[in-house]
């Protein structure tokens, strides 16, 4: 079972790798898209290599909702309704929303996510010591 | 596939590795201006053509089902530069393979010496673009064909590369 300091180093080498950048940048705080660049298209990378770095399977829209941040029943006029930030809560414990849930507009959400969120999702797959 | 950056494969093992070649010829018109006076194959054209290496490796493996386009090329480095008489061999290896994409390393060797080398990500085009054509299936067929994929191709256990039925009946279709 990997430990904490062992997942992040892995998280940041992903990220390093697929968004080119610097070692440095890649704190626990960083935002994965506002502070670190990544587009949309970036996450199908950081799948690949994250998959690969922790022998680990990442089923389509685990990682990123999609299906429920285009679902009229969890979305209104741009923005995600109480019941579909319950639904994210749900499906992401891993990941801190509270940010996200202040001005929850479906087009800031990849924004809302942060490389401790990533090093979380990861310890839910891979278990991690303490 | 609307231009062709490989001449032909030279091996193709479906779902692995594919190799093709590029032999650069000056009689193409694109290095009568980069540069004048020295002709050189533009960097993008020799991604473009490891990247068809690749993506059709991919394409295969998915018996031609999915739509696959290049997503992004995180890393590529250019060793060498790739002049008139020079054939180029591109190998790409599948990395990585998932229902929504591909990771594919790509290598681009010149006389044995490494020309350029890089990683490519493949995305398979879903939701919005569900309904979108990017090829026909006789399209995928005639390239196939011309690039003699299926003259040298051949699946994991060694035997030959096949046409899916379903492409042969669909481009029989068109």
């Amino acid at each position: 079972m990997p430990t904490k300091e062992e997942i992040f180093e892995k998280v940041q080498n992903a990220l390093v790798d697929a968004l080119g950048v610097d070692e440095e940048e890649v704190k626990p705080e960083a935002t994965l898209v506002g502070d670190l660049g990544a587009e949309s298209i970036d996450f199908l990378d950081i799948q690949f290599r994250l998959e690969k770095a922790f022998n680990i399977k990442i089923p389509r829209d685990e990682l990123l909702p999609q299906d429920v941040l285009t679902n009229a029943q969890y979305v209104q006029d741009g923005r995600v309704t109480e019941a579909g930030l319950a639904e994210l809560r749900r499906r992401m414990p891993w990941a801190n929303l509270d940010r996200f849930a202040a001005n929850p507009k479906v087009q800031d959400f990849t924004n809302a996510l942060t490389v401790e969120d990533l090093c979380r999702f990861v310890e839910t797959k891979v278990g991690a010591a303490a | 596939m609307r231009w062709y950056w490989i001449d032909r494969f030279i091996e193709f093992e479906s779902g692995r590795l594919a190799r093709a070649i590029k032999n650069i010829s000056l009689a193409e018109e694109y290095l009568h201006d980069h540069f004048p006076g020295y002709a050189v194959m533009p960097n993008s054209l020799v991604m473009e053509g490891m990247a068809q290496t690749g993506g059709l490796l991919v394409c295969e493996y998915g018996r031609f089902r999915e739509k696959v386009v290049l997503a992004k090329a995180p890393r590529v480095v250019f060793h060498l530069p790739a002049l008139p008489g020079d054939t180029l061999v591109y190998t790409a290896r599948i990395e990585y393979l998932r229902e929504d994409g591909a990771m594919v390393s790509v290598t681009s060797h010149r006389g044995g010496e490494l020309q350029a080398e890089g990683e490519l990500v493949f995305a398979h085009l879903n939701g919005e673009h569900q309904d979108k054509v990017l090829f026909e299936p006789s399209a995928y067929l005639r390239m196939m064909r011309m690039l003699r994929a299926y003259e040298v191709g051949h699946g994991p256990d060694g035997t030959p590369l096949r046409v899916p039925e379903e492409l042969l009946r669909a481009a029989a279709r068109k």
